[in-house]
């Protein structure tokens, strides 16, 4: 459980906060100033109030404050803590037992009901806190509501745009006879050109064996260990997709062939290393080098 | 061969020439015939790199050059330089043209650099074996060898930074020359920072503007034109076993350079002399491991025993080979080989500025790590 996990526990503990009186009781001038400002052209609220203004009658006023036992406004303080410093309102749904005469005076009691996270929004992570609250005349319930705010870190602005974007890996060009290598790659395989005809193990690869002639060049799936032959450590100048320094190996496979690297390690020759495999996107993945400590 | 250089031209080397890559060609290749008293109407041939920008026809208008029976390109980054001399001195022998010009022109520095990542390089399908996995430099890929040549060899960053000490040591003396009167020491060497271990800033080249041009004509007609000629004694391509561009790692072993070997095999053969023969190695620099490693496939001393052989002062200009008295491309410029060949010929011609006395034979190598090529130049 975390600490917001264990501090909403401990405010919807302490259930109903004390009722807030209502400033006013429910009266002819408020219902018609809302009335006006909503558009409704109803006759019939001279007598009782329209339900959907129930949240009016308590409101603390501009220059209300919330009462210190508001588990709302406790569960806020904890998540502003937090870093959860925005908040927006996203859904209120209220229950009205009857009608609101004019001259009944409310109060209003909230407990913290549910508080959910950190979950990912389209704002930033935050929490959903849903509290409940009560509209009574004396002790009598006319109205509820549950009300729901997600109470959110805001998400980082983008970094602006660099003047020169990051330049991008430079991609390998791939034909007819170098496929089955990247393919390979992609299968985290890593591929070594045999012969079709005599069998001659080769890397680079090539379209026709220089040793019998044929052209059905096949492969065979390295065990992806092998040696370091030799290495450089890459200073200068900048290389695109790279952060210098880097090592780059040559390194002879078990199966006798050579191939080049990056190296994450420290290089040495000799040193026994493995291949690893980094997707770049779904079309490219690169194969390269760890240290083993084995043999 | 019965061919020869006649004349040599070159733009001054800077890290901004303030002009396009044509106007350096055609700037280097009017400078090399006038030095070899020759008029644009009289060369009918043009061979460049490949990497080269200028075409053949561009040229030409600049110069205005009328026709041209043969133009030629090699391929391979530097180790076309010497190429280019062989395919114009193939031309002349056979007949395909009397002068050739060959010319490499470029904004090396202010403008496209070869020492950054070459991002568009990894197009090609050989890359995609190293340019991905984040090797995609020449310093990257000279230093996968140097480290393995240190293992087998026992050789330290101190025996690389020799090579850039005597470089600089000969640059300092040299106008021409970007570090032209700042020599270093082996500390500042090893105080310099890390490009791609075990490779130090001062293994590396530099990065250069400039353009040079050499006129290629027949003996014969070389010996009737005003400068001595430095008759191309032999002149070699070579491409190993399983080779690549710069990335040549899958070999049985990564410490030598094969293709080397078959430059310096064919070299021999054809001019008729040996390693001891030769009184200046203008050597391929790029990367200080590759000097070492050259002089061993190029016979002046045993497999592994290069850095013995350097130590011994054997490459000072008073020493048993000096070795690029212009300051090499650690020195004088990168000019993608094309600047020693220029230097040969003033060793040959007796008008260098650091001139190394009875000057017979001029060894010239051009590209390592890449399919390369050298020249023998002599006396006529």
């Amino acid at each position: 459980m975390t600490d917001i996990e264990k501090e909403a526990a401990r405010i919807a503990e302490q259930g109903e906060s004390a009722p807030r009186l209502a400033r006013d009781p429910v009266n002819l001038p408020m219902i018609n100033n809302w009335l006006e400002a909503i558009g409704d052209k109803h006759p019939g609220y001279t007598e009782v109030a329209p339900p959907a203004m129930v949240q009016v009658w308590t409101m603390p006023g501009l220059h209300g404050r919330r009462a210190p036992d508001d588990p709302l406004g406790q569960m806020m303080a904890i998540l502003d803590e937090a870093g959860y410093t925005s908040v927006v309102a996203t859904n209120s749904d209220q229950t009205y037992h009857r009608y609101l005469k004019v001259g009944e005076h409310l109060s209003m009691a909230t407990s913290l009901e549910d508080v959910t996270g950190p979950k990912r929004t389209g704002l930033g992570e935050g929490w959903f806190v849903t509290t409940r609250s009560t509209w009574y005349v004396g002790d009598e319930p006319v109205a509820e509501m549950r009300f729901r705010v997600l109470k959110y870190r805001p998400a980082q602005k983008p970094e602006p745009v660099a003047e020169t974007p990051e330049a991008q890996p430079i991609r390998p060009s791939v034909n007819r006879d170098t496929e089955y290598f990247w393919e390979g790659c992609r299968q985290n395989e890593l591929r070594i050109q045999r012969c079709g005809g005599c069998g001659l193990l080769r890397h680079p690869p090539g379209p026709m064996c220089p040793e019998c002639g044929a052209t059905k060049p096949k492969y065979l799936v390295s065990d992806g260990l092998g040696v370091v032959y030799s290495y450089v450590v890459h200073h200068h100048p900048a290389v695109p997709g790279k952060r210098t320094p880097f090592v780059i190996a040559l390194v002879e496979l078990d199966e006798g062939v050579r191939m080049l690297g990056e190296l994450d390690g420290e290089p040495a020759i000799g040193q026994r290393v493995e291949v690893v495999f980094t997707k770049v996107d779904d079309e490219l993945t690169m194969p390269s080098w760890r240290p083993r400590a084995d043999r | 061969m019965n061919a020869a250089i006649a004349g040599i031209g070159a733009t001054d080397f800077s890290k901004n020439s303030g002009r396009s890559e044509l106007q350096l060609a055609a700037e280097a290749a009017r400078a090399a015939l006038t030095d070899a008293g020759l008029e644009p109407s009289d060369v009918d041939g043009l061979v460049t790199f490949t990497m080269d920008t200028n075409a053949e026809v561009a040229v030409a208008r600049e110069l205005g050059i009328p026709e041209l029976t043969f133009f030629s390109r090699v391929h391979y980054g530097g180790g076309a330089a010497c190429a280019t001399v062989q395919q114009a001195a193939m031309a002349v022998e056979t007949g395909m043209a009397e002068v050739v010009v060959c010319y490499r022109a470029f904004n090396e520095r202010s403008g496209h650099r070869f020492g950054q990542v070459q991002t568009a390089a990894a197009a090609n399908i050989d890359n995609s074996w190293s340019y991905p996995m984040g090797l995609g430099t020449p310093a990257a890929m000279v230093a996968m060898f140097a480290r393995r040549y240190m293992h087998e060899y026992g050789a330290t960053s101190e025996d690389f930074g020799r090579v850039a000490v005597v470089d600089r040591k000969h640059a300092a003396t040299n106008p021409d020359a970007w570090f032209h009167g700042r020599p270093i020491t082996l500390d500042d060497h090893q105080a310099s920072r890390w490009i791609a271990e075990p490779l130090r800033l001062l293994d590396c080249c530099q990065e250069s503007d400039g353009a040079v041009a050499l006129v290629v004509t027949s003996a014969e007609r070389a010996r009737d034109l005003p400068n001595k000629p430095a008759v191309i004694s032999a002149a070699a391509q070579g491409s190993g076993r399983d080779q690549f561009t710069m990335t040549s790692y899958y070999r049985d072993d990564l410490t030598g350079l094969p293709e080397m070997g078959v430059v310096a095999r064919g070299l021999w053969r054809r001019s008729g002399i040996g390693p001891s023969d030769v009184d200046v190695a203008v050597l391929y620099d790029h990367f200080t491991p590759f000097v070492l490693v050259q002089l061993e496939e190029l016979g002046f001393c045993g497999k592994g025993e290069a850095k013995d052989f350097v130590a011994s002062g054997a490459l000072e200009l008073d020493g048993a080979l000096p070795l690029n008295p212009h300051g090499g491309q650690l020195g004088e410029a990168y000019l993608h080989g094309m600047n020693g060949i220029a230097e040969a010929v003033r060793q040959v011609r007796g008008t260098a500025v650091n001139q190394v006395a009875d000057v017979e034979h001029v060894l010239v190598t051009a590209g390592t790590g890449v399919p390369t090529s050298g020249l023998v130049l002599g006396q006529g």
